[in-house]
């Protein structure tokens, strides 16, 4: 471009000797009009704009030397200087542009490098922050995978501890189940006498004792049946498929199974236990091996504080631990209380976090209460409740949407 | 002769009278059922001198057989009744500990009672 502005102010000086001297103004002013007007109406100018305008004064300054010539001749050839300092002026404004222009230019081009080099700082930079959100992505997954199999190895020491209560709980009602078809084929060998004596009357009523029996045996067989698959549920991963459930039913079997899996343990212990039933309750929507799972674990952390109790107590103490439903309103609620050694005050606010645990390392998890918590209050949308006193006991009260 | 069952399973009691059916109709043994040991005890405030025997199972919530078995020997002494201990896991240790209380003899679980039938008739 600057070429250009030469190749005008080469053809202004031109014009300037070679045509007289009125007109060389005006045909070197239109020139240059000419050329403003095509540069800065063409967009391929656009960056040198600021170049052509220079030129302005330039011609303007031309079209009023011409134009004073023309009409005011006496005039111009008094003030003529003047005239030329304008031109003069006109010139000094074109360089002095033209120098200021090239600082802006080297300045822009400056900046562009500038830029390209933030941007390419920008870009390693971005590279580097993706990988590491994919490095902590991973992290996030492993993190998750090592909970659920901490959540399923909490189930299954849960569940080892349960086995003995499991045992003995299906040993019950299969003993039963022995026994009751052991006398029912006794007492129909005793019918069949009776009907050979002719003691009708006697046969009958034995025939009733033969029918009671048979209904004995089908109640204890689903007995062991259904604690068979409350251990299979239990030790099952969770299948998060809330169910209309008893929790009465759900209450006591998870009672029983805590105290004799403990029992089997330590046969000296012994508890007694309460439970308070409410009768006709609703049926709750749960996941029932998970609310299980919170009863069981609440069940056992009741046992093993009246069993520390004891130890420290001696034997005037007598454990008791006691599960009570009721329905409020819209909600069930299920507590579990027993009369063990309590939570001091400083470790209150700690229990419901993973890993806390007051047990001797190798004996509790951590976990218990903290997973209980998710499951009631996370899954459930229900609420637990603590209420301790240390020295007197705890109670744990859950409760849980109908 | 007068045996009071403690068992919290309360289907040992139709199990018991069924099993000695005939015996009961002979008049050669009366049964009497307590649901614990609590149970048991204030059956035997009332009527101590007419039991003979207990069976009592070692597993139950509250007062254990065990416990029991201690109160029994403790509280009635004047005759001594005889008492059976019975429990689901038959193991040493809740064998010792029945047999140092005083107790009479140890049945396991399932009960076999064709063999309690023969020790209960050599006390006939």
């Amino acid at each position: 471009m600057s070429t250009a502005i030469w190749v005008i102010i080469v053809g202004y000086f031109a014009t300037k000797f070679t045509l007289e001297d009125s007109f060389q103004h005006l045909i070197g002013s239109a020139l240059l009009f000419g050329l403003i007007y095509y540069g800065t109406k063409e967009q391929d100018f656009g960056p040198q704009r600021s170049y052509l305008l220079a030129n302005a004064p330039l011609a303007v300054v031309g079209l009023i030397n011409f134009l004073f010539q023309l009409f005011f001749e006496g005039f111009y050839d008094k003030y003529e200087q003047f005239f030329n300092y304008a031109t003069l002026i006109a010139f000094a404004w074109i360089f002095g542009k033209w120098a200021s222009s090239k600082k802006q230019e080297d300045e822009l081009r400056i900046s562009t490098e500038r830029r390209a080099e933030l941007e390419a700082l920008v870009q390693e930079r971005t590279v580097e922050l993706q990988k590491q959100k994919d490095e902590l992505q991973e992290t996030v997954q492993e993190l998750k995978t090592t909970q659920a199999q901490l959540i399923q190895s909490e189930k299954m020491a849960s569940l080892g501890e349960l086995t003995a209560g499991i045992a003995h709980e299906i040993q019950n009602p299969l003993n039963f189940v022995n026994n009751f078809s052991e006398v029912t084929a006794e007492l129909i060998e005793e019918m069949e006498e009776e009907l050979n004596k002719g003691d009708k009357e006697e046969a009958i009523a034995i025939a009733a004792d033969i029918k009671q029996n048979l209904e004995k045996i089908m109640h204890h067989g689903k007995r062991a049946d259904g604690i068979v698959k409350g251990m299979l549920q239990h030790s099952r991963a969770s299948s998060n498929v809330k169910e209309p459930t008893d929790i009465n039913k759900l209450a006591d079997e998870y009672l029983r199974l805590a105290y004799h899996g403990l029992r089997a343990k330590d046969k000296s212990f012994n508890a007694e236990l309460i439970t308070h039933f409410a009768e006709g309750l609703p049926q709750a929507n749960l996941v029932p091996q998970d609310v299980g799972r919170v009863l069981l674990n609440l069940f056992n952390n009741a046992f093993y504080a009246v069993k520390e109790k004891q130890k420290t107590t001696g034997t005037e103490f007598k454990p008791k631990v006691e599960v009570a439903t009721v329905s409020k309103g819209k909600s069930l609620e299920i507590t579990v209380k027993d009369n063990g050694t309590g939570i001091p005050d400083e470790i209150k606010e700690k229990i419901l976090q993973p890993f806390f645990t007051t047990k001797p390392t190798g004996e509790g998890t951590g976990l218990g209460l903290s997973l209980s918590y998710d499951i009631v209050v996370k899954a459930h949308s229900g609420k637990i409740d603590i209420k301790s006193k240390q020295g007197e006991g705890s109670e744990f009260k859950i409760s849980l949407p109908v | 002769m007068k045996i009071l069952v403690v068992d919290d399973e309360a289907d040992v009691q139709p199990l018991f009278l069924q099993r000695f059916r005939r015996e009961i109709r002979e008049h050669e043994f009366e049964f009497d059922f307590a649901l614990s040991g609590e149970d048991a005890l204030n059956y035997l405030h009332d009527k101590h001198s007419e039991v003979v025997l207990i069976l009592s199972d070692i597993n139950m919530p509250g007062m254990s057989g065990l416990e029991l078995l201690s109160r029994i020997r403790h509280e009635y002494d004047m005759p001594p009744p005889m008492v059976m201990m019975i429990t689901a896991y038959g193991d040493e240790e809740n064998h010792r500990q029945a047999m140092e209380r005083g107790a009479n003899d140890f049945l396991t679980k399932p009960l076999d009672f064709n063999l309690l039938k023969e020790k209960l008739k050599t006390l006939t």
